[in-house]
């Protein structure tokens, strides 16, 4: 059985996962791309606060399809969270505590990780539509100006997960591909 | 051959439904793919992965939706007969329409001048490329290209002597470096020769190829196949994690080049390879 793990994320609840674990996620996180970080730290470096308190949420690098009739949203797997890494210590700073995305993170990024006990988790890049049926509801909270990339709040149940990089240096990338690389001398 | 009359209305609704198909549906002989994979695939979490991924294209099918969020930008590639004459306006038009209504319930993902990002709300325009051939038809070819893969393509203008291991080096360190975020296993299509606009273009068409089919041209068969089997050594694994199945197949195009060059373009295709043919 996967182990369902509640949102909002807490110093606790993160301490104990490790790189390379399964887990379900199920509560409430906020979705944030490239146009929302770029917004964000822009309204942050101009000495205005954030549009919605940062501390312990979960960012999930999405941007949606739209809702069919009758359905919360769209389609609404990961896009690649490296083009979030300019931004993203500075969100650590501020006590987002998890983060949802896919593909590599910059070594700032882990580092930053650890300083604030912070975990990156990677869902299934491409299948959108299976982890779509696991948000339950959404609403638009800031920047609905930007489509797609506004940021929203969303209820997920069940959703499922892969700790990639854990707040102590783990890194699930680099153990998976050890184990499996071939090495011709 | 007789000259022949196509209204670009029906280009336009070609498009539209050739998105619409493409959208919700992946290709059979990438299933078929996948399933092989799944089979063969070494590490527990890359099996995970990829019934993942088949289990995501079942349902979406079912349930008439996008496969994946990012429903890309779409390319399409028209051979144009040269005895066909298209009427009834504009081809270019056409084809832009035939792409705004086909993605009128899918995600916006274009935006209308690279630096100022200002989304043009409709997914148009197309990347349209022509080619005129002989005879009297109109084949349409569309690639619904996500950018997560297209973000970790990669060209490079090597000199004359650089030679096949130049070649086989670029590649695979393209694919180390796109790791998990091209959303392994990938599809890996090679251009080389041409020029620097030219090899691009061979890429591209090299992943239009149905898998299954290697190059017609024994040398690059065997090229294909060996960097087949050097990209599943490398271990990224499906998504990443680990694994034998890092990429399902590569495809090479090659044209005539310069005396001095020998151009190299990566392009890839990820877990939502989308793209269909129609002749009209
Ligand atoms: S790279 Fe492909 S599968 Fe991955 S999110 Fe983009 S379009 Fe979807």
């Amino acid at each position: 059985m996967t182990i369902t793990i509640q949102l909002p994320l807490t110093l606790e609840s993160i301490k104990p996962l490790q790189a390379g674990d399964v887990f379900l996620l199920t509560g409430r996180l906020l979705t944030a791309r490239d146009a929302a970080h770029k917004r964000l730290i822009a309204e942050l470096e101009s000495g205005q606060k954030p549009p919605i308190d940062l501390k312990d949420e979960t960012l999930y690098y999405v941007g949606p399809a739209p809702a069919k009739l009758g359905q919360p949203l769209g389609p609404a797997g990961p896009t690649t969270s490296g083009r979030m890494d300019p931004f993203t210590p500075q969100l650590l700073k501020l006590g987002v505590r998890g983060l949802i995305g896919k593909g590599y993170r910059s070594d700032r990024v882990k580092q930053a990780l650890i300083e604030h006990n912070a975990v990156y988790f990677a869902a299934v890049g491409g299948a959108a539509a299976l982890l779509a049926r696991q948000i339950t509801s959404a609403e638009v909270v800031a920047y609905a100006d930007l489509g797609t990339e506004a940021i929203r709040r969303l209820e997920v149940e069940d959703f499922p997960v892969i700790v990639v990089n854990d707040c102590h240096g783990g890194d699930a990338y680099a153990d998976g591909r050890k184990q499996f690389e071939i090495i011709h001398e | 051959m007789t000259l022949r009359q196509l209204s670009v209305r029906h280009i336009e609704t070609a498009v539209q439904e050739l998105i619409k198909e493409s959208a919700y549906k992946l290709p059979a002989d990438y299933l078929a793919a996948m399933r092989a994979a799944e089979e063969r695939e070494a590490s527990k979490t890359g099996r995970i992965m990829l019934t993942t991924l088949l289990d995501n294209a079942d349902y979406a099918e079912v349930e008439q939706i996008p496969t994946c969020q990012d429903t890309g930008m779409a390319i399409l590639m028209l051979e144009i007969g040269q005895d066909v004459h298209l009427v009834d306006g504009n081809l270019t038009d056409a084809i832009n329409a035939g792409v705004r209504a086909g993605y009128a319930d899918l995600r916006k993902s274009v935006v209308g001048d690279p630096l100022e990002r200002t989304n043009t709300a409709d997914n148009a325009p197309a990347i349209i490329h022509t080619d005129i051939v002989p005879g009297n038809k109109v084949t349409l070819t569309l690639a619904m290209k996500g950018f997560g893969a297209e973000l970790m393509s990669r060209m490079q203008m090597f000199p004359a002597n650089g030679g096949v291991e130049a070649v086989k080096a670029f590649v695979i360190e393209t694919i180390e470096l796109a790791g998990p975020n091209a959303c392994p296993p990938v599809i890996v299509g090679v251009g080389l020769g041409s020029s620097f606009d030219g090899v691009g273009l061979l890429a591209k068409k090299a992943l239009m190829r149905p898998l299954g089919q290697p190059s017609p041209k024994p040398h690059l068969a065997q090229l294909e196949q060996e960097l087949l089997n050097s990209i599943n050594d490398l271990g990224i694994g499906p998504q990443g994690f680990g694994g034998t199945v890092t990429a399902l197949a590569v495809h090479i195009e090659s044209f005539a080049t310069h005396i001095a060059a020998l151009p190299v373009a990566v392009n890839l295709n990820c877990s939502a390879p989308r793209r269909a043919t129609v002749v009209l």
